[in-house]
């Protein structure tokens, strides 16, 4: 008996993730119809281009440079021990573009844009400012959902390319200031050791993740509970859910990557 | 001329509208009356497909909610919300004209500007709140010009949610005036929802009362005092004992 509640139980758990999962699903795939059919409303395209990627920027900058200068140091310490100092620039190369780089960009964007997407969108919704868009003749998914997710499709990459930038260069300061590298033989080796593959795979994520972020902040504030509770819970979850979907993603298009 | 036929809504167990039936001529004035949480919001949203009924009919001009064109069919609304429902992003003047910059009713800026500071001046506001943004506005100019939005685009039929709600009895007075003088002048038909009773008798031309998901009683407001409904009575006259319970 009991261990049939507890099977009936995880059932019931797992068709409410999967119902769940499945209405997200939905959701995404009719923001990216709204974002290929017309009317698209380029004011409000350009706002989110403005709150997804520029106003982004410091906080990507501030990741991603502490983060190459401190996987510089690591490298450098670890090297060490088996005489392998002199790979700092190539494994800072990669160690960043291919993996830290798209997957910090992607937090730090979970962080700021999902959190504001999801609290904004579900104060819209309890003050009935969204009733009151359907009411004069406006689509919510494509004046509010589409731009933002075209924001986070466009943007989030160019942040990633930005990030990975970032990063080396925090860890080339870190190697050449600290470590004695010398400067020239550090660029050269992280030019020559990166491959357009490695380049391609880190937009690409970028993409994903930005896609992600921003559905995570569209769906859970279109689907708000009431009151300044319902905001809350919507804002916590989008963020939750968002981050674990990056670092899922993130696994998944390794796997796909390192198959190519 | 709007028509319900039977219509009902439940939200999991909680059945809010249970048959309501109810008729709105054109040109009229209705108001619903009905206690917190008796389903009059999910009424009205009902009528402009924002909710979908679990059952029933409701037809405006003969044409059923959802079928059809639906912009042509909200481009006849202008809604004004409990809260007003205002744009925070956008300035006074772009919430007004919301749509006129943008959909089938689009007109160039200069133009929508205009009619948005002539609507504003209509509801008793000057030009120059035209370019502030909802937040630096009291609660009573925030409902004035959630009632200029609603009427910006020269709708046939307006709705109102309670439109008193939050205000002070004088700024209730200026609104219930404002909406009377509107709905007479611009011949629209109009459909109300409140539980203030200064704003029923300044409003409605005629009245329902909802409780129990369904319509226990219309007539004209000049016969609502003496309806002899005991639902009616109880409410009017604000009274703990009778057929509404106090404690729901």
């Amino acid at each position: 008996m009991i261990l049939a509640d507890l099977l009936g139980g995880l059932g019931r758990s797992v068709l409410t993730a999967l119902a769940a999962l499945g209405r997200i699903v939905i959701f995404a795939l009719s923001a990216l119809s709204h974002i290929l059919r017309p009317p698209l409303y380029p004011r409000e395209i350009g706002a989110a281009l403005l709150n997804v990627g520029w106003l982004s920027l410091p906080v990507v900058a501030l990741t991603a440079i502490f983060t190459g200068g401190a996987l510089a140091l690591q490298i450098y310490a670890g090297g060490a021990r088996f005489n392998a100092e002199a790979v700092v620039p190539q494994i800072v190369a990669i160690g960043m573009v291919r993996e830290l780089g798209p997957v910090l960009v992607g937090l730090m964007i979970a962080a700021r844009v999902t959190s504001s997407i999801a609290a904004e969108i579900a104060t819209m919704k309890v003050t009935e400012q969204i009733d009151a868009l359907v009411t004069l003749s406006t689509h919510p998914m494509k004046y509010l959902v589409a731009p933002r997710v075209l924001a986070g499709l466009i943007t989030v990459p160019l942040l990633v390319g930005i990030g990975d930038i970032i990063g080396i260069a925090g860890g080339y300061t870190v190697a050449v200031r600290t470590l004695g590298f010398n400067a020239a033989a550090y660029l050269q080796n992280t030019v020559n050791f990166l491959e357009l593959h490695d380049i391609i795979s880190s937009l690409a994520k970028g993409a994903a993740f930005g896609f992600v972020a921003s559905v995570m902040g569209c769906y859970f504030g279109m689907h708000s509970g009431r009151g300044a509770q319902g905001v809350g819970r919507a804002t916590k979850t989008s963020v939750e859910a968002a981050a674990v979907l990056i670092l899922a993603a993130n696994f998944v298009l390794t796997g796909v990557f390192f198959t190519l | 001329m709007i028509r319900m036929d039977n219509v009902h809504k439940a939200f999991g167990q909680n059945r809010v509208l249970r048959g309501l039936t109810l008729d709105v001529a054109r040109g009229s004035s209705m108001v619903i009356i009905g206690g917190s949480g008796t389903g009059k919001s999910v009424t009205l949203k009902c009528v402009l497909g924002l909710i979908e009924p679990d059952a029933g009919r409701i037809e405006v001009d003969g044409t059923p909610v959802g079928g059809g064109d639906r912009d042509a069919f909200l481009a006849r609304f202008g809604m004004l919300f409990q809260g007003a429902a205002l744009f925070d992003s956008l300035p006074v003047w772009q919430n007004v004209a919301f749509r006129l910059l943008r959909g089938s009713l689009k007109r160039p800026a200069d133009e929508a500007r205009e009619i948005a500071v002539d609507k504003l001046r209509r509801v008793g506001l000057k030009p120059d709140v035209a370019d502030r943004f909802p937040a630096e506005l009291s609660g009573g100019m925030q409902k004035r010009v959630g009632l200029a939005r609603a009427i910006a685009a020269d709708p046939e039929i307006i709705f109102f949610d309670e439109p008193t709600t939050g205000l002070d009895p004088i700024m209730a007075g200026v609104i219930n005036d404002l909406i009377r003088e509107i709905v007479v002048e611009m011949g629209a038909t109009a459909m109300t929802i409140t539980h203030d009773m200064s704003s029923v008798r300044a409003i409605a031309d005629h009245v329902a009362m909802l409780h129990d998901g369904v319509i226990q009683w219309t007539g004209p407001v000049a016969d609502m005092d003496g309806a002899h409904d005991p639902y009616v009575d109880q409410f009017i006259h604000g009274r703990a004992d009778g057929p509404i319970e106090a404690v729901r």
